[in-house]
């Protein structure tokens, strides 16, 4: 017996029933509509996750001072100062996994345009090589500021488009001055715009500029925090059981001579910076390039074995995995529930075929005595469980898209059309219909002939 | 060899323990275009013995020659594509599919035919097949829109549409009143007479036993008359000796 006619015999057989068979195809509708949902909303989070990551600058590795501790307290993290610029230029000159990498330091301070104000989110003081590990080289206006500039720590600065917005309105602020803490900068430069991160902060809040310029001139901060060995080395204070509370460091080793320091002269850190970023190769290398900057870190600030390393390597890579695996497992979870109500659906589809089968004994001995096989009833109710199934498979394509439009228009959410959902949707339900369908139609397929002719 | 040919055929039905035999040792043969009445009191194994023969049912012990094939240990399958090819079946209680038109009906066996007929050949065969039994004004009436008779027609029909040799039918008339009994037994003596095809009767009617050219009665299983007739007058005098 050819499937399509098949197909079609089963059709009637339904059409014989349609209320019947609408209810009973009621769970697919849903279980499947549910599934379709599910999986648009999920893509559609997903992709804008990864629009979100890659603005980011996926590959990037940030670099921290690590946690100080006392007596088993922690301070958290960057409560040391350990990090340095010559960190920086050591990671990019020997960690082959780097691309690049950049120097930051941060301030928090109000920027005055005529007489306008605001408070940019992030001030960062960097090295134009920033722009290349943010992947935020290409300007919308004007040029970016030089290594040159770092070197002077002239006062230019990039500005970021919410920047642009509120102290200009509109009005192009290259070649203009701003102020900040009175100290006038020169724009030179407008960034692209990047849109919210994924924790919803504004990234184009945001002003560039170098980093001298930034440490020395806005935040204020000197030479101050040198080099702490030398600067234990000349401290006279004496640690007395009075001063409970010692400010300094206590003197572990005896101070150098003179002439120790002319021999083997430790190297003197100019300042100190906040964070590291680095931008490795790509994102295969990103466990390598961890790999030698610890090494090369512990090894740049004298550590021994086993002392712990006195900063942090954080992963982007980490952090957008963790945010896309809960959103996944998010999606998995409601995905698994539309699994279940499919399976209820299921089991009504077995139910009413059951009574169908019952039902229609006499039709089924009659097939057979005209020469129906076990396999042709088999193959006629499976068909017609499959095409109920689809059915409502359709039907629940359809509400479920229609769901997710809704969701879309009204809740605003991302929602992405995926063929795969529907691909999936079909062929779900062609399997439920399937394996739910199997047993009453193996039933069926074993009635005896004479028995069945005889059921009333 | 005859069409038809039973050697020693036995049914017991096994009822827990206790076996009830049916068929005592039944040996018969039909020959091409024959028209035959079984007949016999109730419960003496008629209908089992139809079911043998329509191989809906295997013998318990015995041979059954059919066509020159020795039926009675092939699968079921195989049961099926000869009930398909050769055998036609009609009922007591007609059988039809309800909701589903005479045309349809009717062409119904051909989709578990071995030949791959297209639907419009279907259903034109299933048109012609309706036309030769007087219903071709009723291709598309449901079997609720007709009588009892036409709804038997479309039921005798429906048998003829793989054009067996052998036509089965169990108490045809049974449901029927004695007017469109006749128009049904009518049309079974033309198909037998014109298309020669070979027409096997259960009945309990001496009036449409009278029909048959051979009357075969069975009693407690075992065949205890097998009187051949002449036509059907004599045929019903003699029913009533
Ligand atoms: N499946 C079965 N299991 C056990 N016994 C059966 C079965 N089918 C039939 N019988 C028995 O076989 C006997 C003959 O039954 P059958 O139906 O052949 O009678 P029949 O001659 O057709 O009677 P009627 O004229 O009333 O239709 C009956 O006594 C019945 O009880
Ligand atoms: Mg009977």
């Amino acid at each position: 017996m050819r499937v399509f006619t098949t197909a079609r015999t089963a059709f009637k057989a339904l059409r014989r029933n349609p209320m019947r068979a609408m209810l009973t195809t009621l769970g697919i509708v849903i279980g499947v509509g549910a599934v379709i949902a599910m999986m648009e909303i999920g893509a559609g989070s997903s992709s804008s996750l990864k629009k979100t990551i890659a603005s980011m600058g996926a590959n990037v590795l940030v670099i921290r001072p690590g946690t100080a501790s006392s007596g088993g307290i922690s301070f958290g993290v960057g409560t040391t100062t350990t990090l340095t610029p010559q960190d920086c230029q050591a990671i990019l000159r020997e960690c082959p996994a780097i691309h690049n990498a950049a120097p930051i330091v941060r301030a928090r301070t109000q920027v005055v345009y005529g007489n306008r104000n605001w408070v940019p989110n992030t001030m960062y003081g960097t090295t134009p090589a920033f722009l290349d590990v943010q992947d935020w080289s290409i300007l919308a206006e004007g040029e970016p500021f030089s290594d040159r500039d770092v070197l002077n720590g002239n006062r230019v600065c990039l500005l970021g488009q919410t920047l642009v917005r509120e102290l200009f309105e509109g009005e192009s602020p290259v070649g203009k001055e701003i102020r900040i803490k009175n100290i006038s900068f020169r724009v030179i430069g407008v960034l692209t715009p990047k849109g919210a991160n994924m924790m919803g902060q504004d990234q184009d809040d945001v002003i560039l500029a170098p980093w001298t310029t930034i440490k020395y001139r806005v935040t204020g901060s000197s030479l101050s925090t040198t080099n702490q060995s030398a600067s234990t080395a000349a401290t006279d204070t004496v640690n007395t059981l009075s001063n409970l509370y010692p400010a300094d460091q206590i003197s572990l080793y005896p101070e150098r001579s003179s002439v120790q320091q002319a021999d083997n002269p430790m190297p003197v850190r100019f300042a100190n910076i906040e964070s590291i970023m680095a931008a490795a190769n790509n994102a295969g290398e990103i466990s390598l390039a961890i790999e030698q900057m610890t090494a090369l870190l512990r090894e740049r600030h004298h550590l021994r074995a086993d002392e712990p390393d006195d900063f942090s390597i954080r992963d982007m890579a980490e952090l957008t995995k963790t945010l896309s695996t809960t959103t996944t497992l998010m999606t998995n979870l409601l995905l698994a529930v539309a699994m279940i109500s499919l399976v209820v659906g299921g089991v009504g589809i077995m139910n009413i075929m059951l009574v169908s089968v019952t039902e229609r004994t006499r039709e089924i001995g009659l097939r057979m005595a005209v020469g129906a096989r076990g396999r042709d009833i088999l193959q006629q109710f499976l068909v017609e469980a499959v095409v109920l199934c689809l059915t409502g498979g359709a039907m629940g394509i359809v509400l479920g898209h229609g769901g997710s439009l809704l969701v879309q228009l009204l809740l605003k959410w991302p929602v992405e059309t995926s063929p795969a959902a529907i691909a999936t949707a079909v062929l779900v339900s062609a399997g439920v219909g399937i394996i739910f369908g199997f047993y009453p139609a193996w039933k069926a397929s074993r009635f005896d002939p004479i028995e069945a002719l005889r059921f009333e | 060899m005859e069409l038809i040919e039973l050697h020693g055929i036995e049914k017991t039905y096994q009822m827990g323990d206790i076996s009830v035999p049916v068929l005592k040792g039944i040996s018969l043969s039909i020959r091409q275009g024959e028209l035959i009445a079984l007949t016999g009191s109730s419960g003496s194994g008629k209908s089992t013995l139809m079911n043998i023969l329509g191989c809906l049912d295997r013998p318990t012990t015995g041979e059954y020659w059919l066509d020159s094939q020795e039926t009675s240990r092939l699968s079921s399958d195989e049961r099926a594509l000869l009930r398909n090819r050769k055998l036609g079946f009609v009922f007591q209680s007609f059988n039809l599919l309800a909701r589903t038109s005479a045309i349809e009906n009717v062409a119904m066996p051909l989709s578990y035919a071995a030949e791959n007929l297209s639907d419009r050949e279907a259903r034109g065969r299933a048109a012609e097949m309706l036309g030769r039994v007087g219903l071709a004004d009723r291709l598309d009436h449901y079997p609720s829109q007709l009588s009892g008779g036409q709804q038997q027609r479309v039921a005798i029909a429906r048998a003829l549409i793989n054009r067996p040799p052998v036509l089965f039918a169990d108490e045809p008339t049974g449901n029927l009143d004695s007017r469109t009994s006749e128009e049904v037994l009518q049309m079974f003596e033309r198909l037998n007479s014109e298309d020669g095809i070979t027409i096997i009767m259960v009945t309990h009617d001496p009036k449409v036993a009278g029909y048959a050219q051979r009357v075969i009665r069975i009693d407690d299983g075992l065949i205890q008359g097998d009187v051949p007739a002449a036509g059907p007058e004599s045929e019903a005098q003699g029913g009533a000796v």
